[in-house]
């Protein structure tokens, strides 16, 4: 499976982020192009193209476009989901920080086709250069006129503001993103009605994760067809994937949809020297782990979900025979904790409740119940919190205990085998 | 001590960006943390009168998020992440040592008022773990001997250029920044952004002459002829 940059292919250029750089490698082309179509024609490439969203539900882009309504006479918004902060994922920030704007090309494209005057690209705060380069790119394309009134002669207006979050996981999906962009706490909305209908401020509005847009001008240069002749037909494209953790080359591959895990190690240079796999992510913490067993998964939408985890955002953390699973789950347990916007009861009390299981569990305090009362726990919130939040708080403990059973029970006398007298930090 | 006029001008930029006013509350609240370091009665009251919010609804957003501070922050945020990766990587580790070395807790900061230390969640660069930031610019693979070099160089007045990002401005700055004001530092425009794990696949699709299909020519000549 040869390597394919299409997001990443201007990231080794000198000052890679500039306007310039960006106009020489084909930047603004695809704008030019989209501007010289229809709306509902660059929908219907999109559409052809079976883009899927890359923010981790993968829902089709060009159907999402399709549900606002056309014609109406209320304002239409697009709004960018720079919010990232699903553990493990590490691929929004730096296609930011090197070509921002393949970003804005994208958002001038979709706001285009969905007829949207004002787009906000919500980023999450602690993004501080992520920031700065939007910005700068930002003025830079305002300057050059892909930008504000009358984009280059097209007689479309577009306003784009950089807004920063403040520090809230829960303000990445996209309903409770909305209500902190209006300047409220960040807490999930009840869906339906949805963003198409009813979004920022209760107007049609589209919700795009920043690799999601940042796929458009691509598409719309190379064509429908094109896009799909990468990855699976009802998975296509390109997908940037995050190695992270015990790998010898960790970083940002590119590669066609349905890439394996086995492939990835081979152009990562394989797990550290001397260890094995043991667990892993394939779509960050929200997503039930895998182990050596699904190696040759392909990494698509449709496959993952088949193999019961989910692609969820291509964040493969990847841990091996030296890291202890009920630590690893307990951390990831305590950042539910921490981050549960305390809306619904399932969640809000079940991570507290799972949390403190297992601490216990993990200094070797616990008892065999102990298992069986996290996975009623778990079942109490899967499927009956408000927001997928709850059930991404789940995924970690149900697969560590159904592929790591034993170790938990070798952690009740005395607790971990391999890491007694380790002191825990973190979220409490 | 009451906002300045400066901070009220800037406020009312922020609610110029937005289509409707009460959006510009976040920004805002990064703003009056400019001021002191720390979200204040008086600037809460800034947002009241600004933006018609009663202090409980100023308050009920200020409390919900993370990076807005209850009391004084110290020049530099240092901040580890102690999330799963990172913290099996060294980060619980380095957070521990930290604690130790500065004698302060999470949220705390050092009697000098130089740093506030917190043990962070994943911060989006996992790829260089383990991670730290000062005044949220990365810096990346970082251990307990260079933590702890990193907040001694601080203390010294000689901090040290992050690994991406601008060189280190305080606290109060940052949070200007944040309100949506541009940094124009000619040395922050030209900071690193990306480093080696970013560029790995690029690198070696390039040593191997690997890409993805050219566009084809015949798509081009159709979406670029309706232009010409
Ligand atoms: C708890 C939670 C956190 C999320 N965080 C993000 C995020 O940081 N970035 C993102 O793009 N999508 C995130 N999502 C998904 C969004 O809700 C939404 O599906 C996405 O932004 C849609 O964009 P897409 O169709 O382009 O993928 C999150 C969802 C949930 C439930
Ligand atoms: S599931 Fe958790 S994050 Fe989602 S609404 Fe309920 S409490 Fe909030
Ligand atoms: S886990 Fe530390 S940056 Fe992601």
């Amino acid at each position: 499976m040869p390597l394919t940059p299409v997001l990443t292919k201007r990231w080794l250029e000198p000052r890679s982020w500039e306007l310039e750089s960006y106009e020489r490698l084909d930047g603004y082309r695809a704008l030019r192009a989209a501007l010289a179509m229809r709306p509902d024609e660059i929908i219907q490439i999109v559409k052809d193209s079976a883009l899927r969203g890359r923010g981790g539900a993968g829902f089709p882009t060009g159907m999402k476009w399709g549900f606002i309504p056309q014609g109406d006479s209320t304002p239409h918004y697009l709004v960018v989901n720079a919010d990232e902060g699903e553990p493990g994922t590490c691929r929004d920030l730096p296609l930011m920080m090197a070509d921002p704007h393949a970003l804005v090309e994208g958002i001038v494209i979709a706001a285009y086709a969905v007829r949207a005057n004002f787009a906000a690209i919500y980023i999450r705060g602690e993004a501080v250069h992520a920031l700065r380069r939007l910005q700068y790119a930002v003025r830079e394309a305002r300057q050059a006129g892909y930008l504000g009134q009358n984009v280059l002669g097209s007689g479309f207006d577009l306003e784009i503001v950089v807004h920063s979050g403040a520090g809230a996981y829960i303000c990445g999906e996209e309903t409770a993103l909305l209500d902190s962009l209006e300047g409220y706490r960040g807490q999930p909305r009840l869906k339906p009605p949805f963003p198409a209908t009813h979004g920022l401020y209760s107007s049609p509005t589209v919700v795009n994760n920043v690799g999601t847009l940042a796929s458009v001008p691509a598409i719309i240069l190379g064509g429908a067809a094109w896009w799909k002749a990468m990855g699976p037909e009802k998975s296509p494209g390109t997908s940037i994937y995050s190695l992270t953790g015990r790998v010898t080359r960790p970083g940002q591959y590119e590669a066609p949809m349905g890439t394996t895990l086995r492939e990835l190690l081979d152009l990562a240079g394989g797990v550290r020297e001397g260890r094995q796999l043991k667990f892993w992510t394939p779509g960050g913490s929200s997503t039930p782990m895998f182990t050596a067993a699904h190696l040759d998964v392909p990494l698509d939408f449709d496959s993952v979900a088949a193999a019961g985890s989910m692609a969820g955002t291509a964040a493969l953390m990847i841990f091996d025979d030296a890291d202890c699973v009920v630590r690893a789950v307990l951390k990831w347990t305590e950042f539910y904790e921490h981050e549960s916007c305390g809306k619904c009861t399932p969640c809000r009390e079940g991570t507290y409740w799972m949390t403190q299981i297992l601490r216990r569990l993990e200094r070797g305090a616990g008892t065999k119940e102990d298992l069986d009362t996290l996975l009623d726990t778990c079942d109490n919130i899967l499927g009956r919190s408000f927001c997928p939040f709850g059930d991404g708080a789940t995924s970690s403990i149900t697969s560590s205990i159904q592929y790591f059973r034993d170790e938990y029970l070798a952690h009740l006398d005395g607790g971990c085998p391999n890491h007694r007298n380790r002191t825990l930090v973190g979220a409490h | 001590m009451p906002v300045t006029e400066e901070t009220r001008t800037k406020a009312r930029e922020i609610i110029a960006r937005y289509p409707r006013p009460r959006s510009a509350l976040l920004p805002m609240l990064h703003l009056v943390q400019a001021e002191e370091g720390y979200i204040t009665p008086d600037g809460i009251g800034l947002c009241v009168e600004e933006l018609g919010l009663t202090r409980a609804e100023v308050g009920a957003v200020a409390t919900f998020y993370t990076m807005y501070k209850r009391g004084p922050t110290g020049e530099y945020l240092v901040s580890v992440c102690t999330n799963t990766l990172c913290g099996l990587l060294g980060g619980d580790e380095i957070y521990a040592t930290l604690r130790e070395y500065l004698g302060v807790g999470h949220n705390e900061t050092t009697d000098d008022g130089m740093i506030t230390l917190e043990h962070a969640e994943c911060l989006a660069a996992c790829d260089h773990a383990p991670v730290v930031t000062v005044n949220y610019e990365y810096f990346d693979n970082q251990s307990e001997e260079s933590a702890v070099r990193l907040v001694d160089d601080l203390r010294a007045g000689t901090p040290p250029r992050p690994t991406r990002g601008a060189p280190l401005c305080g606290f109060r700055e940052i949070s200007r920044q944040l309100a949506g004001f541009l940094d124009e530092r000619p040395e922050a425009r030209d900071a690193v952004s990306i480093a080696e794990p970013g560029l790995a696949g690029l690198r070696l699709a390039v040593e191997r002459g690997e890409r993805a299909p050219e566009y084809p020519e015949a798509t081009l000549a159709t979406t670029e002829r309706k232009e010409a």
